[in-house]
């Protein structure tokens, strides 16, 4: 193909900026640096999505719900640490793997907020096919941004932990305790930073519009735990106590304070304390993979059809 | 460039392309069929996003079934809606989509600059991209095509939504895509008549099938031919066909507007005078002078391609009665893929 010349006017060469500077058009430069390829913008994708759940590279408005949740979240930890350093306690008021369940509201409202600005923002304004016309695929987009969901979770939730381990160390308790206390509550809060991402996904992407999504979280997450709690108050109340163990399997923060009750030395916040039995327990976790694996796979089937 | 072999998708109702043919060549290629022609779903496959049902396909002299990764780290795409978020500014999102396509960080912001001023944004983006125009929208869509510098860009009615002055605007910066960038294009769209001025090639499909692939030189430059339009003075009330007559009498070859694509109102003062070479523009001019005419205007003008591909129908249905500029497109298949 021989090429054409162009009409004088759409190649001016110098552009007059104000100030009296000239800038010279130098003409289009090719790229010939390094094309790090899908690995590298599965990681970049990653980040962006991480720093954005806290504001990060957004709008100043944009940082204020996160980094205040992110606040609130910490705060009564420092408390608790505060009064255990003066009081001279002998343990933390809290066990570390029932923070997070004391704390749910906060969480909650967190992914509300961020679960849908993750997802929906792609879907409404229709930037999927961008991504899905360079190197990365289905999976890379799925597999960024559940990470980057449950990464933030995780800061959110992790963060509060190691307030209270550190100020539990200050205050000269146990330090083998402390630490295997910290360890627990930090497998728990995986779990918990998993489970919730992977269900404020994909009641997120359902819906390309936000104010929904963020509607949709809330109710997935509070309707449900709502229900279990009052119908697990009814069953105690007539004596039912197994049916008070199995209850907390329908709903996701009930299921998270199963499997640390069972398993990581906390007790549950069920009517009396119940706790789940050793098997109960097992139900529990695999319920809990498995609605985590099942969150996963919806979403892959999700974008399944959000390509072109 | 781009190399398809008796290529089909069928969809379990529609049969969006059926044993399409092709073989394009760097350079600025047309795509022309009407909505729902297959374009999109020919440009999907092209970036092996979807498998095509039965045929082969290389881009870059990359099979599209093995290599679309690779593919997509060299080609730019440009979709035909919206998909720009508007609470970011240009600059954040095409940094983003840099990143995305591969480049590291501090390449992927020097490009994008570079790329945002190639396509004529300098401090509007900075601000939030809710704010532009649909034309400044649409050449931020086409920077994140071409902010990784790829060795070909598919552009997908890129025009669409823009007035005509936005249309000239965006046709230029295609048609430097490829002769200042030296990326080659394929563009495609439903308006034959906006892609003879900027494609080097024109294909055209309709129910997913090729019907016509040649190159825009071959059939729109022989017939190049002077648009001509003048006054009406006292002494010539009709300045149109005094002319016409003055310039047949001198031996130039003369028709009226009827056959062009022009508007019915200014069809009838048109004359179409068959450019011979240099000397006719000066015997134009001296007839008009000569006549004392005022000359409105003398523009070089090529056949639209809708009439040539017209013409072509005609000529092959009834070559005895096609008329004589005609009869060169309906022998002129070169290269062309007929449809079987």
């Amino acid at each position: 193909m021989s090429p054409e010349p162009t009409t004088p006017a759409s190649a001016a060469p110098v552009s007059a900026a104000p100030g009296g500077a000239y800038i010279h058009n130098i003409g289009y430069r090719h790229y010939d640096g390094p094309r790090l390829g899908r690995a590298y913008a599965r990681r970049s994708l990653f980040s962006q999505s991480l720093r954005g759940a806290y504001g990060l590279g957004r709008s100043a408005k944009s940082k204020v719900l996160p980094m205040l949740l992110f606040a609130v979240m910490c705060l009564p930890a420092a408390i608790m640490v505060a009064v255990a350093v003066f009081t001279k306690a002998s343990s933390l008021p809290v066990d570390y793997s029932r923070y997070a369940v004391y704390l749910q509201a906060v969480i909650g409202l967190y992914l509300a907020a961020q679960a849908p600005q993750s997802v929906s923002r792609d879907l409404r304004f229709k930037s999927i096919p961008l991504y899905f016309s360079r190197p990365i695929e289905r999976v890379d987009y799925v597999v960024s941004k559940f990470a980057a969901m449950a990464g933030a979770l995780f800061i959110l939730t992790a963060a509060p932990l190691l307030v209270l381990y550190i100020g539990a160390l200050l205050a000269k308790l146990d330090f083998g305790d402390q630490t295997k206390g910290l360890a627990q509550g930090l497998v728990s809060v995986v779990l918990l930073s998993l489970l919730f991402a992977g269900i404020g996904l994909v009641v997120s992407a359902v819906t390309p519009r936000r104010g929904f999504g963020v509607a949709a979280v809330i109710a997935v997450l509070t309707i449900p735990y709502a229900a279990v709690s009052a119908v697990q108050g009814i069953a105690f109340v007539q004596g039912n106590e197994a049916a008070v163990g199995w209850l907390g399997l329908f709903s996701p923060i009930t299921l998270i304070d199963g499997v640390q009750s069972a398993f990581l030395g906390g007790t549950s916040s069920f009517p009396n304390g119940l706790e789940p039995s050793t098997g109960a327990g097992f139900v529990y976790l695999f319920v809990t993979l498995a609605v985590i694996a099942g969150c996963y796979a919806l979403l892959m089937r999700r974008y399944r059809k959000a390509g072109l | 460039m781009i190399v398809t072999e008796s290529l089909s998708k069928r969809f379990p109702r529609v049969t969006a392309l059926d044993r399409l043919s092709l073989d394009i060549a760097p350079g600025v290629t047309g795509l022309v069929g009407a909505n729902g022609a297959g374009k999109s779903t020919l440009i999907k496959i092209l970036l092996g996003l979807a498998p095509a049902t039965e045929g082969t396909a290389h881009v870059l002299g990359l099979d599209v079934t093995k290599d679309g990764g690779t593919i997509r780290e060299r080609v730019g795409y440009m979709p035909e809606h919206d998909c720009l978020p508007p609470d970011v500014s240009a600059t954040e999102f095409v940094v983003h989509m840099a990143r995305m396509s591969g480049l590291p960080p501090a390449a992927a912001r020097e490009r994008t600059a570079d790329t945002l001023r190639h396509v004529g944004l300098y401090e509007e983006r900075y601000r939030p991209i809710g704010g532009y125009s649909t034309g400044m929208k649409q050449r931020v869509k086409l920077a994140q095509a071409l902010v990784h510098d790829p060795q070909l860009v598919f552009l997908d009615e890129p025009t669409n939504g823009l007035d005509p002055a936005g249309r000239d605007e965006m046709l230029g910066l295609i048609r430097r895509v490829h002769t200042d960038f030296g990326i080659s294009v394929l563009v495609t769209s439903h308006l034959l008549g906006e892609l003879e001025r900027t494609c080097d090639h024109v294909v055209v499909i309709d129910g997913g099938k090729l019907l016509r692939s040649s190159s825009t030189d071959e059939f729109t430059q022989v017939t190049a031919s002077l648009a001509v339009e003048v006054t009406d003075t006292e002494a010539h009330p009709d300045g149109t066909r005094a002319l016409r007559a003055a310039l047949t009498a001198a031996g130039a070859t003369v028709t009226t507007g009827a056959a062009g694509a022009e508007s019915l109102a200014s069809a009838g003062h048109l004359l179409y005078v068959e450019a011979a070479g240099e000397e006719t523009y000066d015997l134009v001019r001296d007839t008009v002078a000569g006549l004392g005419l005022g000359l409105i205007r003398m523009e070089q003008r090529r056949h639209r391609i809708a009439e040539v591909f017209r013409e072509a129908d005609e000529a092959a249905a009834t070559p005895a009665t096609a008329g004589a500029p005609s009869a060169p497109y309906a022998t002129q298949d070169g290269g062309a893929h007929d449809v079987a």
